[in-house]
C-alpha cells in the first residue's frame, strides 16, 4: 500500500482513456484537417491562403482586448470594494454577480438589442427629452460592450475570491511601516491580486476573441470576427472543413501563446485561480 | 468614500441587471414586440406550455445536463483520486496539462474538433448521420471533467491520508476505507464539481451547436429563435429560467448559512 497517497492511480486510467480520445485525438483530426484538402491529400493551401482573414483576426484581438481592458477596469474596483463589506453583504453580493452567469448568454445578449437598437429604449428615452437618437447597435461599441456584459463575472469573481483570502496583518503591517492608502496598494494589495487578475484576464479574453454569437447580433453583418468566420465556413459544408480546422487550428495556436505570455506573469505556484 | 464605493457597487449591479429587467418586462407584453410595451398580459407564458419544440428541447437539456454532471463526476472523482496517486511528478504533469486544454481552449475550438472527430469515426463505421443525443453527452461529459477533477483534487490533498491508513491497520478494505474516511472528506469538492457541471452544462451553447445534430438542446433552440426576429416567448421562457436559477440559488445559500452556522455552534460546545 501506498504510505504518501491513499488509493491507486490504476482509478484514473477510464478518465485517461476518456482524455485521450475526446481531448487528443480530436486535436490531431483537426491538425490532419488542416493539412489536406477535401478529397484527403496533404497540402499547406489552407493555412497559407489564411492572409485573406488577417482583418477578422486583427478585428477579434482588437476587440478582445478592448473588452478585458475594460471588464478589468470595471471589475476591479468592484471586487475590492465587495470585500470592504460584511461577511453577509459578501456573499449576497458573489450571489448576485454569478446569476446573470447562469442565464443564458443569447439572450442576455439578445436584450441589449431591446436597450440600444434604433427604437430601442434608450434611443426613445432620448427622443422624448428632445435629443438626436444615437447610432448605438451594429457599432463596434455595441460587440465589445456585449462581451463586457456577458463575461464581466469571470472577471469579478477570481479578483474577489483571491482579495477576500488577503492576509489582513500584511496591510497592518503595511501600515506600521508607515505606508499611506497609495503604496499599500501598490505594494500589498495589487501584487497579492495578481493571479486572481491574471485567470480574470484569462477568462474573460479567450470566450471574447473567439465568440460568434455577440458580433453577429450586436454588430450587425458588418462585423466579421474569427468565430464568426469558422462558423460560417462550417455551415457551408463538409468540403469547407478543411479551411475552418486551419482557422480554428491557427486561432488555438493564437490563445495558446497568448496563454503562455500570460502565464510568464505569474509563479507557477499560485498560478491559475479555480473559481 | 464609503458612500462613493457604495454607488459604485449599485452601479455594477444595475448594469448586470438592466438586460435582464428588460428581458423580464417584455416577457409581460401583450404585442409581440420586445421594443415597444403595449400592455400586461401572460399570453407567452400560456403559449410556452403548449410549445413543443420547446418543450422537447427542455427535456432534452435536462437529460443532458442530468446524464452528463453524473457521469463526469463519477469518473472525475475516480480520476482525482488516481492522480493524486501518481507518483511520477512528470507523468502527473502531463495528465493535468492534458485535463487542462478543454478549460483553457476556445468553446469554439473544442466544438470543432470534436465534430471532427465524430464525423471522422462516423464514417469509418458507416454512419450517414453521426450526430446526436450519444455525441452531445460525450462533448459534455469531456467539458465537464476538469472542472469536477479541479475541484476534487484540492480537496483530497488537504485529507490526512494518516486516517485512511488507520482505517486499513483497524481492518477495513481498501474499498472500505475509501468510503468510510476519504470519500466524507471530499464531499464538498465533489457537490462544487457536480455543480459546476451540472450549470455549465444546462447553458452550454457553442460546444452544443456544433456537436448536437438534431437532437437540440434549449440553447440551440433558443439561438434558432433569435436568428429570426425574436418574440417575448423567449424573454418568457428565460425569465422562467432565470426565477428558477434564482430561487435555487437563494435556497442553496440558506442552506450552506445554517449548515454553517450548525457547524461552529457544535464547535463551540
Amino acid at each position: 500500500m501506498n504510505k504518501k497517497t491513499f488509493g491507486n492511480k490504476l482509478v484514473a486510467s477510464p478518465y485517461i482513456v476518456w482524455s485521450a480520445i475526446f481531448i487528443v485525438v480530436p486535436l490531431i483530426i483537426m491538425v490532419y484537417f488542416a493539412l489536406t484538402d477535401s478529397s484527403g491529400t496533404f497540402t499547406l493551401a489552407n493555412l497559407s491562403g489564411l492572409g485573406q482573414y488577417k482583418k477578422a483576426f486583427a478585428i477579434s484581438i482588437i476587440y478582445a482586448a478592448a473588452a478585458t481592458v475594460i471588464t478589468l477596469i470595471l471589475a476591479y474596483p468592484m471586487a475590492y470594494f465587495m470585500t470592504k463589506l460584511n461577511i453577509s453583504s459578501q456573499r449576497m453580493l458573489f450571489m448576485i454577480v454569478m446569476i446573470p452567469m447562469w442565464m443564458n448568454f443569447l439572450i442576455r445578449t439578445y436584450s441589449w438589442i431591446t436597450i440600444l437598437a434604433n427604437t430601442g429604449l434608450i434611443n426613445t428615452f432620448l427622443t422624448n427629452i428632445g435629443l438626436k437618437p444615437l447610432k448605438l447597435i451594429n457599432t463596434p461599441g455595441a460587440v465589445i460592450l456585449g462581451m463586457v456584459y456577458d463575461f464581466i463575472p469571470y472577471m469579478i469573481l477570481p479578483i474577489y475570491s483571491v482579495m477576500s483570502k488577503l492576509d489582513k496583518s500584511l496591510l497592518e503591517a503595511a501600515e506600521d511601516l508607515g505606508s499611506n492608502s497609495v503604496t499599500k496598494f501598490k505594494k500589498v494589495i495589487f501584487p497579492l491580486s495578481r493571479p486572481g487578475v491574471i485567470s480574470g484576464i484569462t477568462m474573460v479574453f479567450v470566450p471574447s476573441v473567439s465568440t460568434f454569437y455577440i458580433s453577429q447580433k450586436l454588430g450587425g453583418n458588418k462585423t466579421m470576427l474569427i468565430g464568426d468566420t469558422i462558423e460560417y465556413f462550417f455551415n457551408l459544408g463538409p468540403s469547407y472543413y478543411n479551411i475552418a480546422s486551419a482557422i480554428s487550428l491557427v486561432l488555438m495556436v493564437m490563445i495558446l501563446i497568448c496563454l503562455f505570455i500570460m502565464n510568464r506573469f505569474t509563479d507557477s505556484e499560485d498560478g491559475g485561480v479555480l473559481m | 468614500m464609503k458612500i462613493l464605493s457604495r454607488l459604485y457597487i449599485a452601479l455594477i449591479i444595475l448594469f448586470l441587471y438592466a438586460p435582464v429587467a428588460v428581458m423580464i418586462v417584455f416577457s409581460f407584453n401583450s404585442s409581440s414586440s420586445v421594443w415597444v410595451f403595449s400592455g400586461f398580459s401572460t399570453r407567452w407564458y400560456e403559449g410556452l406550455a403548449n410549445d413543443t419544440t420547446m418543450l422537447t428541447a427542455l427535456e432534452h437539456t435536462l437529460i443532458i445536463a442530468v446524464s452528463s454532471a453524473v457521469i463526469s463526476t463519477v469518473l472525475g472523482t475516480a480520476a482525482a483520486v488516481g492522480i493524486t496517486a501518481i507518483r511520477r511528478k512528470m507523468s502527473q504533469k502531463i495528465v493535468m496539462s492534458v485535463t487542462q486544454i478543454p478549460m483553457m481552449n476556445a468553446d469554439i475550438v473544442t466544438g470543432i474538433s470534436l465534430m471532427l472527430l465524430f464525423i471522422f469515426f462516423g464514417k469509418l463505421i458507416g454512419l450517414s448521420e453521426s450526430l446526436g443525443l450519444g455525441t452531445v453527452l460525450i462533448a459534455h461529459i469531456t467539458f465537464n471533467l476538469p472542472y469536477v477533477i479541479l475541484s476534487v483534487i484540492p480537496k483530497l490533498r488537504q485529507t490526512d491520508s494518516h486516517l485512511a491508513e488507520a482505517a486499513l491497520d483497524l481492518g477495513c478494505t481498501p474499498l472500505k476505507a475509501f468510503f468510510k474516511v476519504i470519500l466524507p472528506s471530499i464531499s464538498t469538492g465533489i457537490v462544487t464539481g457536480f455543480i459546476m457541471a451540472f450549470t455549465l452544462s444546462l447553458d452550454d451553447f457553442v460546444i452544443s451547436y456544433f456537436t448536437c445534430g438534431h437532437y437540440q438542446t434549449l440553447p440551440i433552440v433558443i439561438y434558432n429563435m433569435t436568428k429570426k426576429s425574436v418574440t417575448p416567448d423567449t424573454y418568457a421562457l428565460s425569465t422562467l429560467i432565470f426565477i428558477s436559477v434564482f430561487v435555487l440559488m437563494v435556497l442553496y445559500n440558506v442552506l450552506q448559512t445554517k449548515s454553517e452556522k450548525k457547524r461552529t455552534e457544535t464547535v463551540r460546545v
